[in-house]
């Protein structure tokens, strides 16, 4: 780290922002963050107007994507939001992207532009680049350019098949989005040329894939007796866009690809579900420590730290459960809170830290954020490091809510015999596996009606919505024949839920 | 280094695409939604856009979700009153404490959805599959004709187009308004030195000194350019597209006085609707108004609908001064001439078989289209029964009846609907 050697300049006060004043505020911010440590990939600052932030809000905030109406919904409806003043736009938006771009909507204050910087393109960026998630599951390098694919991809058959036919296509893979990601292996590496390059080959490979799939047919007709039943899938299945596209009898090759669009999609998204109070706590921290240093170093001027610690406060506000706007724990504030208790832990532990967390209490708090930070997804991230005092602070306590019974309890508050499983409870907010329900593909019956049935597992008795029944649509749109759904509950008895029968190869033909 | 980007000329509307896609895919519930919003609204509010609300069940998009029931522990910020084992009673409608949570997860509020349709596709969707029957131009196509207009002055041009007086009067303006300090200050110098050659004398150092500030006040004041570019005029002229396809629309009311006021208001917003339309699918429209008791008369717009007098009724009247008017200003196959006609088909009975020779032998021969409507809850009138011959057997002749203003969007579609080819 080069000391300047005479005191610095201030940096430019006021609100107005320009193109100078935004690099000087990049620069500095970048010496501190690179001071602590923080390894990012390079920065791309975009400034962008308010209506071009709305654009980026409905294509799921990525620069480009594909066109479905569901983008146009979303436009709508935050274009009416903000018209009418109901709600503001968000500051910034930062895409996981090598290089990392950062929006700077045009009409922030020169003190906003600075927050988002120190926030998104160093919090944010720092996190996409060393969270272990995000390594596993996106490939920063190539995003751009496979959304760029997948778009002219898309657009190709709309210009080929139709635009309602690629539309019904992509509704019934949305409605599966969050059943289209896989968890446990790393899927291959996405680059434009290669996907190109192998997609034609792909396509013939895939169709003859699974016309040997049905052409064995009629031989295990004919060894009936002696054959065992076989089963398919033999291990149930839970990438359901995954076993889609690569086992639906009737789709052609582009409905595949499409398929397999909007799964790579679903899994480049599926890290920032997973680490919200991590991502967003850490951004959040960084940008209120790397502030905060350029302050103590004179470079900051009042009236500037004053508008970042008021939008500061107003961003890790947690309003209690019993106002009528709660609405939920906020991430921002419990990862704020978190990783700053976690310094403070490190830093000037008590009694009760060396307790809780003998490891790190006293350790270097550079070292044991830069673990925390790699090796954690929010699951188990609160419930390693959630301490005592973030759970007192807050006021945390579990309500126990059985349908069964007539009163909901309280099973634990912020105390001695209740941090414990406040903590517990709280990670499992956070398990995706148990906040969402568990369907799997089970079986597909190759032998008669080509139906496939899925099985959802039921966790704690919890039903599924009503949506599942159109949702089952969908996939039997996406299969071509009969789709049932069952449902297994804790006695270990099933249920069939819904069933959509039709004959579709009728209809094509 | 940082790369900084301003993206914020780049195109615009990055999500019209996704809009129209929008539009598009719920064009029956914006079809519905603007339909009653006509039900609704003013006729003279036709033209602006409106706000469409669609149920939003039907714009969901189905997720796999879980539903209320089953076993829920859930964590709360804020305790202020519970301690370990509390009981407490299970909210009513999923409101704060245990099943805040769970009403979260259902995730759909089940308010209409909102937005604002601009008025291009508002008249689109409202006039979507209509076109008007027999639409012959009678000349040729669409091709927009331009005639070059003198539009005044501008300050930027080609030189050939230079306006000299213009371009002169501005130079003067500014000399004289650039040099008036100097001038003031040249006088006043000059009166100095004629003071001070008086007082010391020809050569005097006063004297020298006063001659060259005076020498270089007159130099400043040359130095103001004669002419500048800033001053150059350039005449102006703007190519106006000239109407090729022009049409002349005839409003016919009977205002005889068994039209009462809410007959009246039916029959206008027909002329509405069928001046919007015309009003799209052509450059240029006149609008003749014709009311009629036992008299026709020609009036504008306000008094064709808002006049008070009223009396007996013939028809043949107000097509017979329509047939004039054909004849003397829409005449020579310039103009697309549309009838409309309202009445409540209470006419003097010797009166109607005159109508409709007028009408088949001296107006439709002429007429795109015309359209005839009888405003009446009974039975059909004397009027309708002579038009059901003339409808037979003419192919640019059509009728409806009407009976209660919201019975018009429909009929109106009835009239236009696509001729099938």
């Amino acid at each position: 780290m080069n000391r300047p050697l005479k005191k610095k300049a201030p940096l430019p006060a006021g609100s107005e922002w320009t193109f100078e004043s935004i690099e000087r505020y990049h620069t500095e911010i970048a010496r501190v963050a690179q001071g602590y440590g923080l390894d990012t990939y390079p920065v791309q600052i975009e400034i962008i107007t308010a209506e071009q932030m709305m654009d980026a809000y409905a294509s799921v905030g990525m620069p480009v994507n594909y066109h479905h109406w569901s983008f146009g919904k979303q436009f709508l409806s935050t274009e009416k939001g903000y018209r009418r003043g109901q709600m503001g736009l968000a500051y910034e938006i930062v895409i996981n992207s090598n290089p990392c771009i950062a929006y700077l909507m045009e009409e922030n204050t020169l003190p906003m532009q600075g927050l988002v910087i120190a926030h998104a393109a160093y919090g944010h960026n720092s996190f996409f680049k060393g969270n272990y998630l995000f390594r596993t599951w996106t490939n920063a390098d190539a995003i751009i350019d496979y959304l760029i694919f997948a778009r002219n991809y898309i657009a190709q058959c709309e210009e080929r098949h139709g635009v309602e036919e690629v539309e019904l296509l992509l509704d019934s893979c949305h409605a599966l989005m969050n059943l289209g990601v896989d968890r446990y292996k790393r899927p291959p590496k996405l680059s434009m040329a290669k996907e190109k390059l192998r997609q034609d080959e792909r396509e013939e490979y895939l169709q003859t894939q699974v016309n040997d799939l049905w052409r064995t047919l009629p031989s295990h007709d004919l060894r009936k007796d002696s054959a065992p039943e076989r089963r398919f899938p033999e291990e149930p299945e839970e990438n359901l866009l995954y076993f889609i596209e690569k086992n639906a009898p009737l789709l052609e090759p582009w409905q595949r690809e499409v398929v397999r669009i909007v799964r790579k999609i679903a899994q480049y998204f599926f890290p920032q579900r997973q680490t919200q109070v991590m991502n967003e706590g850490w951004a959040t921290f960084w940008h209120y420590t790397l502030l905060n240093t350029l302050y103590d170093e004179g470079l900051l001027a009042d009236s500037f730290m004053l508008e970042f610690l008021q939008s500061h406060t107003n961003v890790v506000f947690q309003p209690p459960y019993n106002v009528r706007w709660y609405n939920g724990i906020n991430p921002y504030a419990l990862g704020f809170a978190m990783w700053t208790d976690l310094r403070r832990i490190c830093e000037h532990p008590t009694d009760e830290d060396r307790r809780w967390f003998p490891d790190i209490a006293g350790s270097d708090w550079h070292e044991t954020f830069d673990f925390a930070m790699r090796n954690f997804k929010d699951e188990s991230f609160v419930a390693q490091y959630l301490s005592p005092k973030v759970m007192r602070d807050f006021r945390m306590f579990a309500i126990y809510d059985d349908e069964k019974q007539e009163n909901l309890k309280v099973s634990a508050i912020h105390d001695d015999a209740g941090f414990r499983h406040v903590r517990e409870i709280l990670s499992e907010h956070y398990n995706l596996g148990s906040r969402e329900p568990n369907i799997q593909v089970w079986n597909v019956d190759l032998r008669g009606d080509r139906s496939l049935t899925l099985r959802h597992q039921r966790w704690q008795g919890r039903p599924l919505a009503d949506s599942a029944q159109e949702v089952v649509k969908h996939i039997a749109r996406l299969w071509g024949f009969n789709v049932r759904l069952e449902s297994a509950k804790d006695d270990g008895t099933v249920e069939l839920l819904h069933e959509t029968r039709l004959e579709k190869r009728k209809a094509r033909n | 280094m940082v790369r900084i980007i301003d993206r914020r000329f780049d195109s615009k509307k990055k999500s019209a695409v996704n809009r129209q896609r929008f539009v598009r895919r719920f064009k029956q519930q914006i079809r519905r939604a603007v339909s009653d919003a006509i039900d609704g609204r003013s006729i003279r509010d036709l033209d602006n856009g409106e706000s469409i609300s669609i149920p939003a069940k039907d714009l969901s998009e189905p997720h796999f979700q879980n539903g209320k029931g089953g076993i829920w522990e859930q964590v709360f910020p804020g305790n202020d009153q519970f301690s370990s084992g509390d009981q407490i009673k299970r909210p009513q409608g999923g409101g704060a404490g245990g099943g805040g949570g769970k009403a979260s997860n259902e995730g759909q509020s089940e308010d209409d959805f909102v937005f604002q349709l601009s008025r291009d596709e508002f008249l689109d969707i409202f006039f979507d599959d209509l076109a008007l029957p027999n639409l012959v131009r009678t000349q040729l196509a669409r091709v927009t004709d331009f005639k070059s207009r003198r539009a005044g002055f501008t300050s930027s041009g080609v030189p050939a187009n230079i306006n000299i007086v213009r371009s002169m009067r501005g130079a003067l303006g500014r000399r004289l308004a650039l040099g008036s300090p100097f001038r003031a200050r040249l006088r006043d110098l000059q009166d100095e030195l004629e003071k001070a050659i008086e007082q010391y004398g020809e050569d005097s150092d006063e004297a020298r000194l006063l001659r060259d500030e005076v020498g270089k006040l007159r130099a400043r004041i040359e130095a103001i350019p004669f002419i500048d570019s800033f001053d150059l005029r350039y005449n102006n002229r703007v190519r106006v597209p000239l109407p090729t396809t022009q049409a002349v629309m005839f409003c016919v009311m009977d205002v005889s006085g068994s039209m009462d006021e809410e007959k009246k208001a039916t029959a206008k917003r027909f002329f509405m609707l069928l001046y919007l339309f015309l009003n799209r699918t052509y450059e240029h429209i006149e609008v003749v108004f014709i009311r009629h008791h036992t008299i026709a008369k020609e009036t504008d717009e306000d008094e064709f609908f808002h006049s008070r007098e009223s009396g007996g009724t013939v028809v043949s009247s107000a097509l017979e001064l329509m047939r004039d008017i054909i004849r003397e200003r829409y005449a020579g196959g310039q103009w697309n001439v549309y009838g409309a006609q309202a009445s409540d088909g209470d006419n003097w009975d010797n009166d109607s078989p005159i109508c409709r020779q007028i009408l088949d032998e001296e107006i439709l021969p002429w007429c795109q289209y015309f359209a005839y409507i009888e405003i009446t809850p009974g039975e059909p009138q004397n009027l309708w029964r002579e038009y059901e011959k003339l409808h037979a057997d003419s192919n640019n002749f059509a009728m409806q009846r009407i009976e209660s203003p919201a019975d018009i969007y429909p009929v109106f579609r009835e009239l236009f609907k696509k001729s099938l080819a």
